[in-house]
C-alpha cells in the first residue's frame, strides 16, 4: 500500500497511467449520464466495438501508431457505424435493438479479421495493437494522456455549454424542437461527443468493455441522486475510481489487461449502489416495505383485539395470543405488534400470554374501523 | 391572401406516415381568444394535426399560419403541452426545473436561466396550485400533479395561443376543475386555447369551439352549431347514441367512441382517397 502511493506520486509511468485513466473515467462518466438517460446504453456498446476496425485501417493506411491518428480512424468508422444504424431503423422494419446487433458484430467481426491479418506482420505486432481488444493502460505515454485530455476536455466543454439544450434533448425532445431548437443537430452533436468519450478509452479500457465505463458509472450515479447535475458529477467521479483502480491493479505488473479489471471495480461500484443507493436502492426499499408490512400487522392485530373486545361485552377482557395469532393466519410476528401496541400504550398484557386494550388503545381502533367504512373521507 | 385576424390558420393539411394518410386535405381558421376542442376517435389524427402546426411533423402538404405568419417565425406566441405519457418521468429533475424549460425559448442558446426565469417558474408553479411541489422530484408526482406542472411550464411561455394534448387524460375530478379554470382564464386574457379532449359530454361546457376529425376535418365552428349528433356519427360511425340518451351514456362513450373509431377505419373508404 505504501509502495502504491510512493509510485503513485513519485514514479513518472504510473503516474501518467492514473491521470489518463481518471481523465477517461471522468469523461465517460459525463457522458454516460445522457446516454443512460437517452436509453443509449446500447449504442455506446455498438460503437465502441465497431471502432476497432476504424483503429486498424487507420493504422494500416498510415503506418502510425500515434494515438491522434488511431483516434481519428475510431471516430470515423464510430461515426459511419451510427450513421448506419440510424439508416438500417429508419429505411428498413428492422428494429433498433436488432439493427445494434447488427452493427456491433459486422463491425467488431470484421475488426477481429484485420487484427488477425495484421498480427502475422512484425511492424504490428510491435505495435501492440491487440491491446485494443482488451485494453493496457501501462501503455499510455505522456502524449496519449495530453491527447486524451484535450479531446476529453473539450467534450465536457462542450457538455457544459449546452447543458441546457441536452437536457431539453433528454428529457422532452418535441417541447424543445416547438420553441426552436434544432434536436437534429443536438442529437448529432451528443452522439459524436460520445463516441470520443469512447475512442479515448480505446487504448486503455479497450473496445470490447469500453461501454461498461460509459453506462455502469453512470447507472451507479443514478441511484444516489435525483439532480441531473450531481448525478453527472458522481457518475464521473465514479467513472474516474474505477479507471485509476483498474489502470493501476494492471499495471502494476500483475500481467492483466486494464479492461476486464476496471470492469470488475465498476461492476462492485453498481452492485453497492443498487443495493445501498439512498432512496432507490433494493436493501433502502426493502427496509421501507418491511417498516410499512410491520405498520399494517399492528393495525390488523389492534382491529383483532377490538373484534375480541366486542364479542365480549367488557372491552377491556383479556385474550389469548393464541387467539390472535390464529386470526393472524399464524403468519407470525404477532408478539412484536403486541410489543409495539405495548410501547405505544395501545394494549396491555394483563396476566402472561393474555393481552387487553387500553383506553386510548379503544378510541384507536374504533378510528381505524371508522376509516375502513368510510376510505373516501380519510383519504380526502 | 392571409387574412391575419385568425390565431391560427391551416389551409389543405395533409400529413402521411410511409403510405397511409393520417391527415387528409384538412382545413381550419380559429379567431383569438376562443376555448377549442379537437375531438375524433382514436388515430384519427389529432395528436398529429397539432404537431404539424408546431412543425414537429412534416407535412405531405399544407400551410399553416399563426396570426399570419409561418410557426417558424412565430414561436414566442405559441406554448405547448404535450401528452403527459410522452416523457420519462424518472428523470432526475425537480418540479420547478421543468416549469422552468417554458422559459428555454425566450432565453435562447446558451444562455442560463436566472433569478427572473425562476420568479415566473414559480409565480406558474403557484397558478396550478403546486408552489409546495417545486422542489419535489418529478418521479414522486401523481398524474394530475405531471398535468399541472406541464401547464405551468407552457403558462412561463406566456404565449398567445396554446396547443395541449390530452390535458385532461388520467387527472382527477379537482385536477380536471383546476384546469378549466385556467383555460377560462386565459380565454379572458385574449388567449386562444386549442385543446385535443376526449370526454364528448363536456365538450359544450368546457369549449366555445370544436373540431371534429377523423383523418379528415369533419367539421369545425362553435360547438352550439357543429357539435351535433349528425356530425358526431360522421365522426365516430353511425352506432354511436350518446347524445340524446343524458349523462348514464356518459360512461359508456369511450368505449363506443374507440370501437367505432375502428369501424370507420375499416368501413369508410376516404382514407384512401
Amino acid at each position: 500500500m505504501v509502495e502504491l502511493i510512493n509510485n503513485l506520486l513519485f514514479d513518472y509511468t504510473i503516474r501518467t497511467v492514473a491521470l489518463g485513466a481518471a481523465v477517461l473515467g471522468i469523461v465517460a462518466g459525463a457522458l454516460g449520464t445522457f446516454a443512460l438517460l437517452r436509453r443509449q446504453s446500447l449504442l455506446g456498446d455498438a460503437m465502441s466495438h465497431a471502432a476497432l476496425p476504424g483503429v486498424l485501417l487507420a493504422f494500416m493506411l498510415t503506418g502510425s501508431k500515434a494515438p491522434v491518428v488511431l483516434v481519428v480512424g475510431a471516430a470515423v468508422v464510430g461515426t459511419l457505424a451510427t450513421f448506419l444504424l440510424l439508416s438500417i431503423t429508419r429505411f428498413s422494419r428492422v428494429k433498433e435493438d436488432a439493427a445494434l446487433g447488427i452493427i456491433l458484430s459486422v463491425f467488431f467481426g470484421f475488426g477481429l479479421v484485420l487484427l488477425t491479418y495484421l498480427q502475422r506482420h512484425p511492424a504490428a505486432a510491435q505495435a501492440g495493437l491487440n491491446t485494443f481488444l482488451f485494453g493496457q493502460a501501462a501503455t499510455l505515454l505522456t502524449r496519449d494522456v495530453v491527447t486524451m485530455t484535450a479531446f476529453g476536455g473539450g467534450a465536457l466543454l462542450l457538455l457544459a455549454l449546452f447543458w441546457k439544450e441536452f437536457k431539453l434533448l433528454s428529457f422532452d425532445r418535441d417541447f424543445g424542437s416547438s420553441m426552436g431548437f434544432s434536436m437534429t443537430f443536438l442529437d448529432v452533436l451528443l452522439t459524436n461527443l460520445l463516441v470520443i468519450g469512447i475512442v479515448i478509452g480505446l487504448q486503455s479500457v479497450g473496445v470490447v468493455l469500453m461501454s461498461a465505463l460509459i453506462v455502469a458509472p453512470a447507472a451507479a450515479a443514478r441511484q444516489w441522486t435525483d439532480r441531473l447535475s450531481v448525478m453527472m458529477v458522481v457518475a464521473s467521479l465514479f467513472g474516474a475510481i474505477a479507471g485509476v483502480v483498474g489502470a493501476l491493479i494492471s499495471s502494476l505488473g500483475t500481467g492483466l489487461s486494464t479492461g476486464p479489471v476496471v470492469v470488475l471495480v465498476i461492476s462492485a461500484i453498481v452492485l453497492v449502489s443498487l443495493l445501498f443507493g439512498a432512496g432507490r436502492g433494493l436493501v433502502w426499499t426493502w427496509l421501507q416495505r418491511q417498516r410499512n408490512k410491520h405498520r399494517l400487522q399492528t393495525q390488523a392485530v389492534l382491529a383483532n383485539l377490538y373484534g375480541l373486545a366486542m364479542q365480549h361485552d367488557d372491552p377491556y377482557y383479556p385474550h389469548n395470543v393464541s387467539v390472535l395469532r390464529a386470526m393472524n393466519h399464524y403468519q407470525g410476528g404477532v408478539r412484536l405488534s403486541l410489543r409495539a401496541l405495548s410501547s405505544a400504550g395501545l394494549a396491555h398484557e394483563t396476566t402472561p400470554g393474555h393481552w387487553a386494550l387500553t383506553d386510548k388503545g379503544l378510541d384507536q381502533a374504533r378510528e381505524l374501523q371508522l376509516a375502513k367504512q368510510h376510505p373516501g373521507e380519510i383519504a380526502a | 391572401m392571409t387574412d391575419s385576424n385568425y390565431a391560427i390558420e391551416v389551409t389543405d393539411l395533409t400529413v402521411a406516415y410511409e403510405e397511409k394518410p393520417v391527415l387528409w386535405d384538412v382545413d381550419l381558421q380559429v379567431p383569438p381568444g376562443i376555448l377549442m376542442a379537437i375531438v375524433g376517435p382514436n388515430g384519427a389524427g389529432k395528436t398529429t394535426f397539432i404537431k404539424s402546426v408546431l412543425g414537429l411533423i412534416k407535412p405531405v402538404a399544407g400551410q399553416m399560419l399563426i396570426y399570419g405568419k409561418p410557426y417558424a417565425q412565430q414561436r414566442r406566441l405559441v406554448g405547448y403541452v404535450p401528452q403527459r405519457g410522452s416523457v420519462d418521468w424518472d428523470f432526475p429533475t425537480s418540479v420547478l426545473d421543468v416549469v422552468m424549460m417554458g422559459r428555454y425559448g425566450v432565453l435562447g442558446w446558451f444562455r442560463r436561466p436566472g433569478s427572473e426565469d425562476r420568479r415566473r417558474a414559480l409565480e406558474a408553479l403557484e397558478k396550478v396550485g403546486m408552489a409546495q411541489f417545486a422542489g419535489r422530484q418529478i418521479s414522486q408526482l401523481s398524474g394530475g400533479q405531471q398535468q399541472r406542472t406541464f401547464l405551468a411550464r407552457a403558462l412561463v411561455q406566456d404565449a398567445q395561443i396554446y396547443f395541449m394534448d390530452e390535458p385532461f387524460q388520467g387527472v382527477d375530478a379537482t385536477t380536471e376543475r383546476a384546469i378549466v379554470d385556467l383555460l377560462k382564464e386565459l380565454r379572458a386574457a385574449g388567449k386562444s386555447v386549442i385543446v385535443v379532449h376526449h370526454d364528448l359530454q363536456t365538450v359544450p361546457e368546457y369549449f366555445d369551439w370544436v373540431m371534429l376529425i377523423n383523418v379528415n376535418r369533419i367539421a369545425a365552428g362553435p360547438v352550439g352549431v357543429v357539435f351535433t349528433e349528425e356530425n358526431l356519427r360522421r365522426t365516430y360511425g353511425g352506432r354511436i347514441g350518446f347524445l340524446g340518451n343524458g349523462g348514464a351514456a356518459g360512461l359508456h362513450h369511450d368505449v363506443a367512441a374507440e370501437t367505432a373509431g375502428v369501424l370507420v377505419g375499416g368501413v369508410d373508404g376516404r382514407a384512401d382517397q
